[in-house]
């Protein structure tokens, strides 16, 4: 992109006044590519921010479809989405905030088949996926590929986000090694969610994502923040890379990517 | 007095539905040793078979992980806040 349009030096000039971003910084913003995995709880305000933002090329994944269920806290959806594809619905809903953005759907699942495909084309990943199984192939393939991972995920009233960088910080293996085995860990469709949460979560993994393209104030890279909706407390945890780390350690022993069964909570639907 | 300890969701059906609860003890052994005796059946849900943390729970004094510190040795002091974290994976599709 050579300058911006008339209509883009209006529709950013609260970004571009801003010092820390700037027109430099919006130049960044709509040339950074940035995948997103699931149009769901989490992918929903975190998608529809970072399309005002003028992210100018939004993947989205997912191969689900709108139920009327999803409605209580998928913001990109409406009632007239129900039994439409999800990434189409977050398409239609980006265009309609900002038609600037290049939009490019998978409507498929993730697995070590499609993942270096899929995100060969982007430099960020925003984690808001909802299963075991996913976190740890993302994980893998971002420190494999050495992408940065905006992790978020949710439980109850509880949320998590994070920022793994390869190199610059631990990841998601350095925190737990391996998945929980099955049953011990009960999913979000079997304890529930407060539908605001991931709004919350979301939104703050769409503000790691700008940070990072614009390299300004400090990421979540190594900090794990914690928020609880119930008692309306942020708490920030220290994380360390772990140098036993099977992935990103000094002698890792992955080196391929692995699918995990669908071995925890419930199966998805 | 005794140390403060932070409680995530899943488990909080042992804690009578509490997210904080105290306990005694001068490191984290004996401080979860003292929480089994209170709240019966959540060592258990923290311990594998073997006696060992399970390893997709994370626990925390402060802000620092007790793997960097001296595992479940770490000394805990009053006023500490010892947080247990489990892994969660919910981006709920």
């Amino acid at each position: 992109m050579s300058s911006f349009t008339e209509e883009q030096i209006y529709r950013y000039s609260r970004h571009i006044i801003l010092p820390e971003v700037g027109g430099k910084g919006q130049k960044k913003l709509l040339e950074s590519r940035v995948l997103l995995l699931g149009a769901g709880g989490l992918g929903s305000p975190a998608t529809m921010y970072l399309a005002a933002a003028g992210i100018g090329n939004l993947g989205i994944i997912d191969f689900d479809v709108v139920d009327m269920s999803n409605l209580q806290r998928q913001i990109l959806h409406g009632v007239e989405d129900i039994g439409r594809s999800k990434a189409e619905s977050a398409k239609d809903t980006i265009k309609s905030i900002n038609p600037d953005i290049k939009v490019t759907l998978y409507k498929e699942r993730l697995s070590s088949e499609n993942i270096y495909r899929i995100f060969k084309d982007y430099d960020i990943i925003v984690d808001g996926c909802d299963n075991f199984p996913t976190r740890y192939l993302v994980n893998d393939a971002c420190i494999l590929t050495g992408k940065t991972n905006v992790h978020g995920s949710i439980f109850r009233f509880d949320g998590q986000v994070t920022v793994f960088k390869p190199k610059d910080g631990p990841c998601y293996r350095c925190l737990y090694p391996e998945p929980p085995p099955a049953g011990l860990v009960p999913s979000c469709q079997e304890a529930g969610v407060l539908g605001v949460l991931p709004g919350i979560i979301g939104t703050l993994q769409a503000v790691e994502v700008i940070k990072l393209i614009l390299g300004i104030g400090k990421p979540l890279i190594g900090k794990l923040l914690l928020y609880n909706a119930l008692d309306a407390e942020f708490r920030q945890l220290r994380l360390r890379r772990d140098v036993n780390c099977p992935v990103c350690g000094d002698n890792p022993t992955i080196k391929e990517l692995i699918d995990y069964e669908e071995f925890c909570g419930i199966a998805r639907h | 007095m005794a140390v403060k300890v932070r409680i995530p969701s899943p488990l909080q059906k042992l804690t009578k539905n509490q997210s904080e609860v105290s306990a005694n003890g001068k490191n984290i052994k004996e401080l979860f040793s003292d929480l089994e005796k209170q709240y019966p059946g959540l060592r258990d849900r923290i311990y594998d078979e073997s006696g060992s943390l399970r390893r997709f729970i994370n626990v925390y004094i402060n802000e620092e992980d007790i793997r960097f510190l001296k595992g479940e040795e770490s000394e805990v002091k009053d006023w500490d806040d010892v947080s247990i974290i489990p892994a969660i994976a919910g981006g709920v599709s």
